[in-house]
């Protein structure tokens, strides 16, 4: 028979013992654990060549359609942006139903743009950026969303708790709650068709090839041939992100 | 057809250019919370002033503060399950914790500071548990029966009440209130972390966050503490006032003990006041100092869309007319409780200013977003999200304190 002074100093050893051979053992991000095992040769990057863009909005019908987020809500994967820089010098831009429908009035942010005030305009597709340095990644409090060896930074709907610290963290805004799943939802570069050898949907959808995406590790592969040979901008490079969606002809008031 | 739910569509209005993907998807409860955390931070450094730094005008409100705290954190995270959209999944933070995460350290920190709360609670009553545990035994009814029951259960087997045991009680006590302060304010300083860390919004980065939070929190403690106590000490009072059967004391001694402890509590809750106000002033300042490239848009937004929220309910209202208030001499009971309302009104707006006035512009700085809190709720989200859900949570430590009130009395006036 134990009295109580010695089970609870034998409980303490147990658990000293127990604590000390958890130490041992090294606990390993999963990410980590996939480097040990393969390291990728793939790291998949964007390119838009905003030259290129007219603004049509097949790519977002595309996606939509694509990735099962409802037709009729606001929220979408990816958006196009429409600036009109006037010559008195304002910046004018919108995204109707994240041009959905493409830009079918002359109407922007509630005024009437006549084509003798312009002085320039141009459209910006919008997609997640799959930054090296995600921030979205660092803040999920339950590690539901996470990124692949090749860059891709998924969402795990089984495991999201919908806190929305993800879509808070994001400085481009491309994250969203899925209107019917009600879990963080974002941009995957359609990785279930890359992963087939197909090309995106807002990629195969686009008629002028404004977007295009490419493996940026393979230095024969024609988008990291634009990206290493061009002049290429990214957006709000200021956070650190590193974002992987390269611009071409990115003007200084995109946002 | 499946049922389609955009979060944030209902109420928020976007204006000029914004994401389309962009709502106010942190709202009312997400105020709430880090209001909640910090008032049970608060009221358990007020309980710790006494038993650390040995603030021995502090004894009485103690005990009520140190019981009103564990209270206040059971219902702190109740706010957070009405705003998770998968609610049920919420236990997943204590399963994976994703530890560069500043949200996961909630597991961690929530349940170390409720041990130490509840350990606490142990040892302060630990000779009551025992008293009531052998007064009880024998007596007839049921109610003493179940009464006996849960003090016996409370002693967790142990009956030593000597002195000497006492003593160590005392010792443990003073270590466990030593180890909750900073536990209090890292609970606490960790909820600023969550905003202050999103390099994203420009209106919440800042390091001084956690510190902004931890002050605010403790006087907004201190504030609830104070007026719990002198509703309490109100009814007490009628209660001798309006019974025929004579009572041990008078209203009048009550009223004595009542007026004192409010006076010399206040001067603790100006203190932090001015902490509290000179760093969020600090902060306004340096923002328009360095006005970096987002200051054009926050500026629109401080001095334009949110000047009545910021400089009129939270700074004229919440912060210096009850500074004032509380400054003057010979404070009475009516002018303090008025205080204190406007004080614990003002740590309100502080948390609304923050998180509902970091996501008033957008990501695009050329655009804006207003936050239209449901008052009606017509769904479940509505609901959750709304007026109600808010109320639902303000009142329930108060219940929570009733409920332990019953079996760990707090509130003895000799």
């Amino acid at each position: 028979m134990t009295d109580r002074r010695e089970f609870l100093k034998t409980l303490l050893r147990g658990t000293l013992l127990a604590a000390t051979s958890a130490g041992v053992i090294k606990f390993m991000k999963p990410s980590e654990v996939r480097a040990q095992i393969e390291q990728s040769n793939v790291r998949w990057g964007f390119l838009v060549d905003t030259y290129k863009c007219v603004g049509c909005g097949f790519c977002v019908k595309a996606c939509k359609l694509e990735n099962e987020v409802p037709y009729d809500v606001p929220v979408t994967r990816t958006w196009v942006e429409r600036y009109v820089i006037l010559k008195d010098g304002r910046v004018l831009a919108d995204t109707p139903m994240g041009a959905r429908d493409g830009f079918i009035s002359a109407e922007v942010q509630e005024t009437i743009v006549k084509p003798d005030e312009i002085t320039k305009a141009f459209f910006v597709p919008k997609l997640c950026n799959q930054c090296d340095k995600p921030p979205c990644v660092q803040v999920c409090p339950v590690g539901a969303t996470y990124q692949r060896a090749d860059g891709v930074v998924l969402v795990d709907r089984s495991w999201c708790i919908g806190c929305g610290y993800c879509i808070m963290a994001c400085p481009y805004g491309v994250r969203f709650f899925h209107p019917v799943y009600r879990t963080a939802e974002k941009c995957t570069f359609c990785i279930h068709r890359l992963v087939k050898g197909m090309k995106t949907a807002c990629v195969d959808a686009c008629p002028f090839g404004a977007r295009q995406v490419g493996n940026l590790k393979d230095i024969n592969d024609p988008v990291t041939k634009v990206i290493l040979t061009e002049r290429v901008g990214v957006l709000k490079d200021e956070y650190g992100t590193k974002p992987q969606v390269y611009y071409l002809g990115l003007d200084e008031t995109v946002r | 057809m499946e049922d389609v739910y955009v979060h944030g569509l209902e109420w928020t209005v976007k204006e000029l250019f914004t994401y389309p993907n962009e709502f106010i998807y942190w709202s009312i409860q997400i105020v709430m919370y880090p209001l909640m955390t910090g008032l049970v931070a608060g009221a358990f450094v007020l309980s710790s002033l006494y038993h650390v730094f040995g603030q021995k005008d502090l004894k009485d409100m103690a005990k009520f503060s140190l019981v009103f705290s564990f209270a206040l954190l059971i219902a702190a995270p109740m706010p957070l399950m009405f705003h998770l959209q998968h609610p049920l999944r919420g236990v997943e933070v204590f399963f994976t914790p994703h530890f560069t995460s500043a949200i996961s350290a909630f597991g961690i920190v929530f349940f170390t500071y409720s041990m130490i709360v509840a350990s606490e609670i142990w040892f302060v009553y630990r000779k009551y548990f025992v008293e009531q545990a052998l007064a009880l035994k024998g007596k007839e009814g049921l109610r003493n029966a179940v009464m006996r029951c849960i003090y016996r259960a409370l002693t967790l087997g142990a009956y030593d009440i000597s002195e000497k045991a006492l003593e160590k009680d005392e010792k443990v006590i003073k270590v466990l209130a030593g180890v909750g302060i900073p536990v209090a304010c890292f609970l606490h300083g960790y909820a600023g972390f969550i905003f202050g860390s999103v390099k994203a919004n420009a209106l919440w980065m800042t390091p001084l966050m956690p510190v902004i939070f931890i002050m605010s929190a403790i006087v907004s403690g201190i504030a609830l503490c104070m007026l719990t106590y002198i509703v309490i000490m109100e009814w007490k009072k009628f209660r001798i006032k309006t019974s025929r059967r004579p009572w041990e004391v008078t209203a009048e001694e009550v009223g004595g003990v009542e007026i004192d402890l409010v006076r010399k509590t206040s001067k603790y809750l100006i203190g932090f006041m001015i902490a509290a106000f000179t760093l969020e002033l600090l902060d306004l300042v340096f923002r328009g100092y360095t006005a970096v490239k987002s200051w054009d848009i926050l500026r629109s937004v401080i001095y334009g869309k949110d000047f009545t929220n910021i400089f009129i309910l939270q700074y004229g209202l919440g912060n210096i007319l009850p500074f004032i208030l509380l400054l003057l001499p010979r404070a009475s009971i009516r002018r303090t409780v008025l205080a204190l309302c406007l004080v614990l009104f003002g740590v309100f707006m502080m948390r609304w200013n923050v998180v509902i006035g970091g996501q008033a512009f957008s990501l695009t700085f050329a655009g804006y977003m207003h936050y239209n809190i449901p008052i009606l709720p017509h769904n479940i989200e509505t609901f959750k999200e709304g007026v109600l859900g808010a109320l639902l949570i303000g009142i329930m430590p108060f219940g929570l304190f009733w409920v332990f009130n019953r079996v760990v009395p707090s509130l003895k006036y000799k």
